[in-house]
């Protein structure tokens, strides 16, 4: 499991391996051929989401299917936020508040400790760093049941802090924050800043987090990702009526699953906040799932 | 430990001489701020984690040996009778094969496709990045809603993929009702999800192979198709573990993509009229949150979480001597 590690962060802009044999590592037609089909499945499916959202449910099933957008998408996102199970408005900015929530602490806590980590002196690190490996391996669903009755005894389920203060910081951004410190941030630096006396959070926040800015832009993006489609708990801890975006799609496929144009409208928005950010930061999503950023 | 280190002079007052009582406090605070600075900063994590992950996933073992109701207020020691009944539990083990069978109709395909695929990318090409930012795009998109839109797809009467079937003269088929079908169509989901992020690992992993290897194959007469199995497969052989058992926690916890599947049925945490695509962690949540029996949950929870560490073993001692044996 050690292999996710961040082995050679910044690997793309090393220099350009040498080829001495012309031709040999060359695409061929073939090449582009699989590759298009392959891009053409990936994107298929969302392609298909947003035509039948801007549809009317009479040509969903016509044979052939409708393969362009057509004008309904306006009166589809309308009957979505009248719609009265689904709480669509609510979920959106329940989910909103939730995944910056939790992405901003998890980005703050993991790289404060990764600091600590990667260039603190301490007794116990080494073992410390061992448990939070250790943490990472475990399948969080599986704490779930005792979790639930946790949030019973606090009075929290069916409020928004039951699903967002159990995951202020997770191990896996606390190491992905450390591999990438004890590289990326040099000992003079903080030893420099140690002469001038600075105190050791200034250090961390003058010195270290600006230099672990791109691991934390990654992290940021990861996390708000997985937060934003976090599914399994919220149905289990959260009420319909004050759902995340997840669960108002999900009041939708619970009620309305021949509505598929009320529904699809509902996915295609659920999907698009994380559609902009791919957008925006492709790049960097590319670079952090090459470097090991991302656990299933 | 002397601190030899300067008092900056701007901090200090102007005017009277240096206090040396003041000093000697800033010393020992800033000793003091090297020595707790450490724990402080690690102490969220740990306080999160103790709270909210190390002790429910201890509780649960607790929970499981008591029959525990939150509605019905039950609450009853019965020892591991949880675990007896776990044992013979029909329903259980149904729900243990299901999931093993949409997680091998998903993690083998998925693997190989995206091995492929990352040795395709691994090419010199026009467009790499736009290529590579497509394999990820249904990764950022939602569980939920990709099931939901991969659900229409299956559909018996109006989805695409029987009407992509009829038209090459195959039969339509009742995708939800069937087992084997409905384990096909889930697996599709999942695959369609992860393959490209596979891939792109995969990709790393491949560029950091030495490119002598494959010139000095190449040499030697050994055919592209040759290297792929001889070269970059043993080499990949870490990284393809490593997603092997990314693939092995995340398969065995599948959850949101049956749930949605069975939209439309009375109880969507059956998976279906006979339970044909019921999941363990389905099974678990049916048991514990829609027939308030917490206790026999968290039994299930723990087998579950058993069997990924048996499984992940499994697997990661296969794939080994697999490669050993090359």
């Amino acid at each position: 499991m050690t292999t996710i590690s961040l082995p050679a962060w910044g690997r793309r802009n090393g220099k350009r391996p040498q080829y001495r044999l012309r031709g040999l590592w060359d695409a061929s037609p073939l090449t582009y051929v699989t590759l298009i089909f392959a891009l053409v499945l990936s994107i298929a499916p969302i392609y298909w989401m947003i035509v039948v959202a801007t549809r009317t449910n009479e040509v969903v099933g016509d044979v052939p299917p409708p393969v362009t957008p057509g004008g309904n998408l306006g009166s589809n996102i309308g009957r979505l936020f009248d719609n009265p199970d689904a709480y669509f408005a609510k979920g959106l900015v329940n989910s909103a508040v939730v995944a910056s929530s939790v992405t901003i602490s998890t980005v703050f806590f993991a790289s404060l400790a990764g600091f600590a980590f990667a260039k603190l002196r301490f007794r116990g690190k080494n073992a410390l760093l061992l448990t939070i490996i250790a943490t990472m391996m475990i399948p969080t669903q599986m704490g779930i049941i005792p979790l639930y009755m946790t949030m019973v005894k606090l009075g929290w389920q069916s409020h928004m802090q039951a699903v967002i203060v159990p995951f202020l910081v997770t191990g896996f951004g606390v190491f992905m924050m450390r591999q990438y410190a004890a590289q990326a941030v040099p000992d003079e630096l903080i030893e420099a800043a140690r002469v001038d006396g600075c105190s050791t959070f200034r250090i961390y926040w003058s010195v270290v987090l600006p230099a672990l800015r791109p691991a934390a832009g990654v992290l940021g993006l990861f996390t708000f990702m997985q937060t934003w489609n976090d599914f399994m708990w919220p149905l289990a801890v959260l009420n319909p009526e004050n759902p995340t975006v997840q669960l108002s799609i999900n009041n939708l496929a619970n009620a309305y699953f021949k509505d598929y144009t009320l529904m699809f409208a509902g996915t295609t928005v659920a999907v698009l906040p994380l559609l902009v950010v791919f957008i925006v930061f492709g790049r960097q999503i590319i670079g952090g799932i090459m470097e090991g950023a991302l656990k299933a | 430990m002397v601190d030899l280190r300067p008092v900056r002079p701007d901090a200090e007052p102007a005017a009277p001489p240096p206090d040396h009582r003041h000093a000697k406090r800033r010393s020992r605070l800033a000793r003091l701020d090297m020595k707790l600075s450490p724990y402080l900063f690690i102490s969220p994590f740990y306080v999160v984690f103790l709270i909210f992950g190390a002790f429910p996933l201890v509780f649960t073992l607790w929970v499981s040996l008591y029959n525990w109701g939150l509605a019905s207020g039950t609450r009853e020691f019965v020892g591991l009778e949880n675990f007896r009944f776990l044992v013979s539990d029909a329903d259980f083990w149904h729900s243990v094969v299901n999931t093993f069978g949409i997680f091998f109709l998903s993690t083998v395909p998925q693997l190989l496709i995206a091995l492929l695929i990352a040795n395709t990318l691994s090419r010199r090409m026009r467009a790499a990045t736009m290529f590579r930012i497509g394999m990820v795009v249904p990764l950022v998109t939602s569980t939920a809603a990709v099931a939901i839109v991969f659900t229409q797809l299956f559909d018996r009467d109006f989805g695409m993929i029987n009407w992509l079937l009829d038209l090459v003269g195959v039969n339509p088929i009742d995708w939800q009702v069937s087992r084997g079908w409905s384990w096909v169509a889930l697996a599709t989901m999942v695959n369609w999800r992860w393959t490209g992020y596979n891939a792109l690992i995969y990709l790393a992993a491949m560029q950091a192979i030495p490119k002598d290897l494959y010139e000095a194959a190449a040499i030697d007469g050994a055919s592209r198709i040759k290297q792929f199995w001889r070269i970059t497969v043993p080499m990949l052989q870490p990284t393809i573990i490593f997603t092997v058992i990314i693939s092995t926690i995340g398969g065995m916890q599948l959850f949101v993509e049956p749930v949605l599947f069975g939209t439309g049925t009375p109880n969507r945490m059956d998976g279906g009229a006979v339970h044909q695509f019921q999941t363990v962690t389905m099974y678990m949540f049916d048991n514990a949150f829609i027939h308030d029996r917490y206790g026999y949950g968290a039994t299930i929870a723990w087998a579950v979480f058993v069997l990924i560490i048996i499984f992940s073993l499994l697997n990661f001692l296969a794939i080994r001597r697999a490669g050993g044996a090359k």
